[in-house]
């Protein structure tokens, strides 16, 4: 497979300084999405040709009421659905029509997610819970182990390790989720409405942690329909019925 | 593989954490798989228990006897014409077989008493359920009778029709607490006979062995008190390893001696140990199929219990199943979470239905000693083996409904 042959893809829409748009450091290329749901009678357009792209270290929010198609777009980003027609290349691989258990591979190596309810296993520890990923790609139990106890210190919660999620307040089991997200050093952080599920200083808090994670390099992508959350990142791609209204510098 | 084999056992943890969880649950759940399985065990002790005593029950009357009958052994509801209008075998037969029969090391001829038990009495005490039986001397060394006191009679004795007898166990038992029962007079069915010997204790299988209240005479002294008793047995026993060389001999001299014609099948029957050993093998074969029958009822119900609450297990944890599928599970990755777990949690019942086929095959062992029950170590294996396989049959469904869920409508499931 070679990526970027056919087209040469249009990039830097949203540069902003970090690094020269180049293919090498494009972490997601999307190319005319189109995402259609068949109802009884009608089809539903969710998306109707969206094109953008990523460059590595970018801190994008993708912004838009309910009902616009940010939903969809980010189950796309994610490899958790593939798009009706168009491309979509993650850190250069065209997934846009990958099996859904080689989907399930890129999920675990390429993407962190953190939902907005958090969506960590009740039963088991903020390590276990961290080091989930792990068990999906044959670590070994003491190199995931390392790995974990790392990751949850970079997120301020060593001393919570052992706790379950219900012994933990919202902010940390968002911790721990942003944790789990990091542990497979993914290509992209996607993050779904982080704060929605806490308070305004809880919510700093987390958004502080993902500016921190931002300056250490890592490429997040934010989907959100508050203009606050959004306005934290540095670049705000607007979704309006199903098309790219508006793609914004800020900060 | 080795990959493959942290995941099991990843998943194996998760399953036991999640049995822990729903103990109750899943304790109800199994109940079926825990009762087919102590079914299995328990019938397969109690099985094995009869046999090992059928065998040393049999075994004690020695392996190279060869018992001959007017009839073929075994469990007959009705006679044929030709089987009613047969003969009885005639002392003169056990003469030929030791005559003509060169793998035939000693014959002896038994008699039995027509009717009802005779009873026996010792100084006005009185025993009803005593027998009495003639046999000639050899009978003894055939069928392998210890003698715990006396002697067995001699030949002279036997042909001289004097009224001397051996006694079973019970009899010394009952008669001769702390004395000394050579010497003594005993009295069966009116006649008084001498005490010239007594025997031990018998194994039985099931109950007790009658040979322990028989009282036993001399054969041609027997003849004489009753000369209207017919029936002979014979027992013939083989020179060792010599079974079936003795069997084809025995069976050459009684068809000429019953002048049995070259196109007639034989008009008498043998049996030897291990024949009877092996006709009560058909038999607990027959009963441990009818079990097998059961105790599979009874592990398709817990089957279709153990699919029912797996579904419940899908159902609850679909937003789980979409986490885990968000960060990488597989498809296979699921199906063997949840197939693990539904085997687990057979196999956990499977467990525990051994245990208690053990705590029943003690009760059996200890409330009734004649039955001598063991756990065969086939049965633990099978049991177990069909309990895990209750849940990777039964769990297949619900663990394919798992992994087929879409990841998007999983994270969204409230």
């Amino acid at each position: 497979m070679e990526p970027f042959s056919t087209t040469e893809p249009e990039v830097g829409t949203g540069r902003d300084g970090y690094d020269s748009p180049s293919p090498d450091n494009i972490v997601i290329l999307a190319q005319d999405l189109w995402k259609t749901y068949d109802m009884e009678a009608i089809s539903v357009n969710a998306l109707s040709g969206v094109s953008f792209s990523i460059v590595r270290g970018e801190y994008v929010a993708i912004m838009g009421p309910s009902g616009s198609g940010k939903s969809t777009l980010m189950n796309l980003i994610g490899c958790l659905d593939t798009p009706t027609s168009g491309q979509y290349w993650l850190n250069g691989r065209l997934v846009s029509e990958l099996t859904d258990d080689e989907l399930a591979y890129i999920r675990n190596k390429e993407i962190g997610f953190v939902f907005q309810t958090f969506n960590l296993l009740a039963r088991a520890s903020a390590l276990h819970n961290v080091e989930l990923p792990l068990i999906y790609n044959g670590t070994p139990p003491a190199e995931r182990l390392e790995r974990a106890e790392e990751v949850l210190r970079k997120v301020d919660l060593g001393d919570r390790m052992d706790h379950r999620p219900n012994e933990l307040s919202g902010g940390q089991r968002q911790r721990v989720a942003v944790a789990r997200a990091l542990i497979n050093n993914p290509s992209i952080i996607l993050a779904d409405e982080p704060t929605g599920n806490l308070d305004s200083a809880t919510g700093d808090e987390i958004m502080n942690l993902f500016e921190r994670l931002h300056q250490s390099g890592n490429t997040i992508v934010l989907v959100t329909h508050e203009h606050d959350i959004a306005a934290r990142a540095h670049r705000i791609i607007h979704i309006r019925d199903g098309k790219i209204d508006r793609d914004e510098k800020v900060g | 593989m080795a990959k493959q084999l942290r995941n099991i056992r990843e998943n194996l943890l998760l399953a036991l954490d999640t049995l822990r969880t729903h103990k109750f649950r899943s304790f109800l759940t199994v109940l079926g798989v825990l009762i087919g399985t102590t079914t299995v065990i328990g019938v397969a002790s109690i099985i094995t228990g009869l046999n090992n005593r059928l065998v040393d029950t049999m075994e004690q009357y020695g392996s190279r006897s060869i018992y001959i009958f007017k009839f073929e052994p075994g469990i007959r509801f009705n006679l044929t014409r030709e089987e009613r209008m047969r003969k009885p075998l005639q002392y003169q037969d056990a003469v030929a077989i030791r005559q003509y029969c060169p793998d035939v090391e000693e014959v002896a001829v038994d008699m039995f008493y027509n009717g009802p038990a005779p009873g026996a009495k010792y100084k006005g005490q009185e025993m009803l359920d005593a027998g009495i039986q003639g046999a000639t001397a050899e009978d003894f060394s055939i069928n392998g009778a210890t003698f715990v006191d006396g002697r067995p009679y001699t030949e002279l004795e036997d042909t001289h029709r004097l009224n001397v007898a051996v006694i079973g166990s019970d009899i010394t038992k009952r008669f001769f607490q702390g004395e000394d029962p050579i010497g003594k007079d005993i009295i069966v069915g009116g006649n008084t006979f001498r005490i010239i010997g007594a025997l031990g204790k018998r194994l039985s299988f099931l109950g007790d062995n009658s040979d322990d209240r028989t009282v036993y005479i001399p054969y041609w002294t027997f003849r004489k008190i009753y000369p209207d008793a017919k029936e002979n047995l014979i027992v013939a026993m083989a020179t060792p390893n010599r079974m079936n060389e003795a069997m084809d001999e025995i069976t050459a001299v009684m068809r000429r001696m019953r002048k049995v014609k070259p196109d007639q099948e034989n008009n008498f029957g043998m049996a030897t140990a291990d024949s009877v050993i092996k006709q009560f093998n058909q038999i607990t074969g027959m009963v441990a199929l009818v079990m097998v029958v059961l105790s599979s009822i009874g592990l398709l119900v817990g089957g279709i219990g153990v699919m029912n609450i797996m579904l419940v297990s899908v159902t609850e944890r679909t937003r789980e199943i979409g986490v885990r599928k968000a960060i990488g599970a597989r498809r296979q990755d699921i199906v063997w979470q949840f197939l693990l777990e539904a085997m687990t949690l057979t196999g956990a019942g499977g467990v525990m239905g051994i245990i208690l086929g053990y705590v029943l095959n003690f009760s059996i062992r200890t409330l009734f000693p004649s039955v001598p029950s063991s756990v065969p170590l086939w049965s633990v294996f099978l049991g177990f083996l069909v309990s895990i396989s209750i849940g990777l049959f039964f769990g297949m469904w619900p663990a394919m409904k798992a992994s087929r869920l879409d990841p998007i409508v999983a994270l969204h499931h409230e």
